[in-house]
């Protein structure tokens, strides 16, 4: 069963003679429990398709569908619950005057949980922070400890889909290899589906099962993991960021 | 024997803070020649602080100690603060991590680069001018003319990167400090950006401080890389001979990294030693 489906999605900013495309006709698939590879220079819209399926770009068409259902222009209560989104810098995407204790309960509040007191101690076991770290702020945590905290706030109303915006590209090899660590087990725990962003090859290659590259706004392949392995990619522009990644 | 450029001796850079003096970089000691030299650790080992204590950057409270900062046998630590500006940009260049940072936003690209070009030579504004279309050149910038005309936000990441590179190497410095000089680019224009420092070394004879987190990259480019962990030299090598390296950390580190050649289901998580910290610094010297 396919989790999320993207069919001729454009996105675009400004009008006119301003007017940039930043997608054009992306079409692609994501299956239940897959976890999906976005990958490309900056500038070639691979962010821009995750905003857009969240709502964070306004102006697109096409088709998205997540699960059964399309996705409408005004997204209802329930699709926040079904899709979240981690982001890139864990620096700023934390309320700095918010402790890790508000920003988890005020998301669990605004999906209408009741027993938010107990669902804030499991939220932080699972993403291996643990209790002492509840009433802490985001500048007494470091990057890892952070992208953490972002992430048990994506996990805080049970999604099934999580897009992820380049989670680890801000922190170090050591802190990266834990948090890819701890995305992995998470996604196996709660039968996640991931689609995931990033400029790092090698990083796709160990998370992902599919991918497609992206240049200038368009995909121009999608292939599996093995033959990215292999370096078997077909167009001309993907063998060239292998080979720069190799 | 390669002549040395610049030889630090123990060096320490110290911040008073409530909970006591925290020591950013613990005795580190080395030496620069006409090499590519990487600087490599994870943010916090203190790889930045001591590119900007050699230029004497470290602002009060913070506190800056050695026995010597020598460069070509004079020591950097006993000039004034106006003989040190004479130092800084015309004999030790620095590029930082962030373009969008390190340019003037509200200058057009074009002043900038005359501004600098005309603080290190006494030239006339048109000579000013068509040397810094020769720097845009040499950084491979298509279309300088136009790129002179222009403000920084109007400009992409890699081309900022270039522009900085450009406007540092106007006063033909002996050494080049980059801190993260390319982690804020793609993969395909780091390769640029890294050719056009190579050359510059090649062919001017200049000494390169490389300071990055990226291992691979520092094994790639660089001659000979020390490895930092919290503020001390935990390991000296050759950097082609990195992937062999003793010191757990290292070994920890580049185990940590995800590969496409040798797929794994978990990563190995770095398990950190008090001892690493404790041990002296090993040192850098030629």
């Amino acid at each position: 069963m396919s989790m999320l489906n993207v069919a001729n999605l454009d996105v675009w900013f400004g009008r006119d003679r301003d007017r940039v495309d930043a997608v054009k006709a992306a079409s692609f698939e994501v299956a239940q429990g897959e976890s999906f590879g976005l990958v490309g220079e900056s500038g070639s819209g691979k962010s821009t398709i995750l905003r857009a399926i969240m709502g964070l770009a306004p102006t697109w068409s096409g088709s998205i569908t997540v699960g059964a259902t399309p996705v409408t222009k005004k997204r209802p209560k329930a699709f926040y619950k079904q899709v979240q989104m981690v982001f890139q810098d864990p620096y700023a995407s934390l309320h700095p005057r918010h402790s890790v204790d508000a920003v988890l309960g005020e998301t669990l509040q605004l999906h209408g949980f009741k027993d938010i007191d107990a669902r804030v101690v499991k939220l932080l076991d699972d993403v291996g922070l643990g209790q002492k770290f509840r009433f802490r702020y985001p500048h007494q945590l470091s990057g890892g400890q952070r992208q953490r905290v972002a992430i048990a706030r994506a996990l805080a109303p049970e999604p099934a889909l999580l897009l992820l915006d380049e989670p680890t590209s801000a922190l170090d090899v050591s802190v990266q290899a834990e948090i890819l660590n701890l995305l992995a087990d998470l996604r196996q725990e709660h039968n996640l589906t991931y689609l995931m962003v990033s400029h790092d090859l090698s990083v796709v290659g160990h998370m992902c099962d599919r991918l497609a590259v992206m240049k200038d706004g368009e995909i121009v392949e999608i292939m599996d993991v093995a033959a990215l392995r292999a370096t078997k990619a077909t167009h001309p522009y993907s063998q060239h960021l292998l080979q720069a990644s190799v | 024997m390669m002549d040395t450029l610049l030889d630090v001796e123990n060096l320490w850079v110290k911040f008073p803070t409530r909970q006591g003096i925290f020591d950013a970089v613990r005795g580190v000691s080395f030496t620069l020649g006409r090499e590519r030299l990487g600087i490599v650790g994870e943010s916090g080992s203190g790889k930045s602080m001591t590119g900007r204590a050699i230029l004497r950057l470290i602002r009060p409270p913070g506190i800056v100690e050695a026995d010597h900062i020598k460069l070509e046998g004079a020591d950097l630590l006993t000039k004034s603060e106006k003989e040190m500006r004479a130092v800084r940009g015309q004999r030790i260049s620095m590029v930082m991590q962030d373009p969008k940072f390190s340019l003037n936003p509200v200058m057009t690209i074009g002043d900038q680069i005359i501004e600098a070009y005309r603080l290190a030579n006494k030239s006339s504004k048109s000579a000013a001018y068509a040397k810094s279309i020769e720097m845009l050149n040499a950084v491979s910038i298509r279309d300088p003319e136009r790129v002179m005309r222009a403000y920084p936000h109007e400009m992409s990441g890699g081309m900022g990167q270039r522009i900085m590179i450009a406007m540092m190497l106007i006063p033909n410095p002996e050494i080049l400090i980059a801190d993260e000089p390319t982690s804020a680019l793609d993969v395909s224009v780091q390769r640029q950006v890294l050719d056009i420092m190579d050359k510059l070394v090649k062919e001017r004879g200049m000494g390169l401080i490389f300071i990055s987190h990226d291992l691979n990259l520092v094994a790639d480019f660089c001659d000979r890389v020390l490895i930092m962990y919290s503020g001390r030299i935990v390991e000296v090598c050759e950097a082609d001979k990195l992937h062999q390296a003793q010191h757990p950390y290292t070994q920890g580190l580049l185990n940590s990294l995800p590969r496409l050649d040798a797929p794994r289901d978990r990563l190995e998580v770095l398990r950190r030693d008090p001892e690493w910290s404790e041990t002296a610094s090993v040192s850098g010297r030629i």
